[in-house]
């Protein structure tokens, strides 16, 4: 019973997955979009629950779903381009030109997954091992043990981008004269 | 595992704890206004049943009945969906929270006094917390309205800084209590309340989730005097009611949360001999909690927006961190 | 397991359904009987002029990018704190470099001014 309705719910969370997926590519409005991006990201986040990595599951909610759609959103409203922004024709240059790739990028991905060329080293931990300790737990064991430096370095990571953040930013205040419907200084 | 006990029981679970939420939200609007009003020398709703009692079900059947208006310059489908947006997830963070500490048996089936306990509980409502902010984003932008982008960009940034010291501060709880878990997390409260370990990580606790709920003295979503409503500008009938209901339900859950992370959850005298007596503690420190931000609603002033950015980012930021470091430090000491 | 979290998914879809009947069934209720004025967009009374959807202050854009670098640290202090007992002396010494090096960014985003909300 429980694997039947595990596959169930594994194929309605893809199809949801997909479906929005489609739907950040070919809305017109760029706020609806992101909407249809944060739906992708919830299916992907339970999607991650059926297998087994619940905190991957959060952070996907708590960081992808929860901030960088907010931001996806503000960059949006902040180019004023929410309501408007349409495309032209199907048929022009541009559109053959994302298709070509598109194609090269499929055929690129499909060459790596069945010649195996892109298949990582596998861990030594089982699922019911994960299970016992907690998936944080495990997460954690690694992440500050084994992989101590890549964790050191992801705060210098995240140190450059507040430093981009505050540098664009004020390089914005500067592109954007007299601020049409924002607010008085 | 059969199918009643996979699906049937959680889902009547999950209808108990919504219509009680529901009820709890209807009543604490009256309870708030009857003392707001005692604490102005008023009387406060009077009219509709005894000391005004029937109030609650009156606006309830107002809303319901209003006519249902949809501006022309708005975009439908998100003008739709965000006040729904807005409740679902301080509806679903309760899926977590363990209202008493003892389960009973009710026809051969074992009922827990909690939906689910997962082993990421508090994770779970930081993750649920932080989609908060889209319905009224979405309510804002949809709207087509200057007032309600403005409200809806001031609550959503206000909502995101606050969030920070929120995650930070319920990170020093944790690294007492040594687990994600909430009935863990509460368990580990037996014997000294985290409130009395945490004594700053409590109050910044308190004012973050007063700020998340946009309660007074943060309730810039509101600021009518400046943006006549904010974010909810162009909303009228059930789906303002459906925006106010998200604020109160929010306000419940900070104070739920309070008590299960801060003040020993169900945990009180006798509560081992009769285990009912759980229930009884978790909503008495809920309602002394919910008391408590009335009575700042009642007290202070709405504080500046930009004084209200600077206090997190510069004053509430730090001293989170320092709070968790000095955990950290003194928790090696002691072994 | 996953089966844990099927109670939650239950719960999501309970107040989805609460969701959806909260809008349908008063949208059929109430009367229904738009006029141009009521249906215009609400300025105080005066007349509308322009779309709201212009460009907004930068700050928003500032706070947002600010709160998912600081968020992406607090994710790192979660498991870090689950392992605090095992890790004792060691998991505090890793973890105070980390904060070091992010309160260099962290002071050097106040002394640029992008946290001042003018």
């Amino acid at each position: 019973m429980a694997q039947q309705l595990q596959q169930g719910l594994f194929l309605a969370l893809a199809g949801v997955a997909v479906v929005a997926a489609l739907g950040v590519i070919f809305n017109r409005n760029a706020v609806h979009s992101a909407l249809s991006l944060l739906a992708n990201f919830v299916a992907l986040a339970m999607l991650y629950v059926l297998l087994n990595a619940q905190f991957i599951a959060i952070v996907q909610v708590a960081v992808y779903a929860g901030a960088i759609v907010v931001l996806f959103l503000f960059v949006v409203m902040l180019l004023g381009a929410g309501g408007e922004m349409q495309m032209g024709g199907w048929l022009n240059w541009r559109t053959a030109f994302i298709v070509a790739a598109a194609l090269v990028l499929l055929t690129l991905t499909g060459t790596a997954v069945f010649e195996g060329t892109i298949n990582g080293a596998i861990g030594t931990a089982t699922p019911e091992q994960i299970a016992q300790v907690g998936q944080t737990e495990a997460v954690g064991t690694a992440l500050f043990t084994d992989y101590l430096l890549p964790f050191e370095l992801a705060s210098v990571l995240l140190l450059v981008g507040m430093l981009g953040a505050v540098v664009l930013g004020q390089r914005w205040r500067g592109a954007i004269a007299g601020r049409p419907s924002g607010e008085a200084e | 595992m059969d199918w009643i006990s996979l699906l049937l029981v959680p889902a009547i679970k999950s209808l108990v704890v919504v219509v009680a939420l529901l009820t709890g939200f209807a009543y604490l609007s009256y309870v708030e206004r009857k003392l707001v009003a005692r604490f102005q020398v008023r009387y406060g709703p009077n009219r509709a049943g005894p000391f005004g009692i029937l109030q609650p079900i009156s606006d309830a059947l107002k809303m319901v009945f209003k006519e249902e208006i949809v501006p022309l310059n708005v975009d439908h489908v998100v003008y739709l969906l965000s006040p729904a947006l807005t409740v679902m997830p301080a509806l679903v963070i309760w899926a977590v929270i363990p209202v008493s500490g003892a389960s009973f048996t009710l026809f051969g089936q074992t009922i827990t006094p909690y939906v689910s306990d997962v082993n990421v509980g508090l994770l779970y409502i930081l993750a649920i917390a932080s989609l908060a902010t889209y319905g009224i984003v979405l309510a804002g932008w949809s709207s087509n309205n200057k007032y309600s982008l403005l409200g809806a960009l001031r609550t959503s940034s206000q909502m995101l800084s606050y969030e920070l010291p929120m995650g930070i501060t319920l990170v020093s709880v944790l690294l007492i209590a040594g687990s994600l878990s909430l009935v863990d997390i509460v368990q580990a409260q037996r014997g000294v309340w985290f409130a009395l370990l945490q004594p700053i990580g409590f109050i910044i606790y308190f004012i973050c989730g007063l700020a998340e709920a946009g309660r007074s003295p943060f309730d810039l979503p509101e600021t009518e005097n400046e943006l006549v409503s904010g974010f909810a500008t162009e909303y009228g009938g059930i789906k303002f009611a459906l925006f106010f209901m998200g604020e109160y339900i929010h306000m419940i859950t900070i104070s739920a949360l309070a008590t299960t992370f801060f003040l020993g959850g169900w945990y009180g005298p006798f509560v081992n001999q009769i285990p009912v007596l759980g229930l009884v503690y978790f909503l008495i420190k809920v309602a002394f909690m919910i008391f408590l931000i009335v009575w700042i609603r009642a007290s202070l002033p709405r504080i500046r927006y930009d004084k209200l950015m600077h206090f997190c980012w510069k004053f509430l930021l730090p001293l989170s961190l320092l709070n968790l470091v000095v955990t950290a430090v003194v928790l090696v000491l002691v072994g | 397991m996953p089966i844990d979290y099927l109670p939650i998914l239950v719960f999501f879809v309970i107040a989805g359904l609460f969701g959806i009947v909260a809008l349908v069934v008063p949208a059929q209720l109430g009367p229904r009987r738009p006029s141009s004025n009521k249906l215009k967009t609400y300025e105080s009374g005066k007349v509308p002029y322009g779309d709201a959807r212009g460009k907004i202050p930068v700050h928003y854009y500032k706070v947002s990018m600010l709160f998912i670098l600081f968020d992406l640290e607090v994710v790192f202090f979660y498991p870090w704190a689950v392992l605090f007992r095992k890790l004792k002396l060691f998991g505090l010494i890793e973890m105070g470099v980390f904060i070091a090096i992010l309160l260099v960014g962290y002071v050097y985003v106040w002394k640029k001014g992008a946290l001042e909300w003018e």
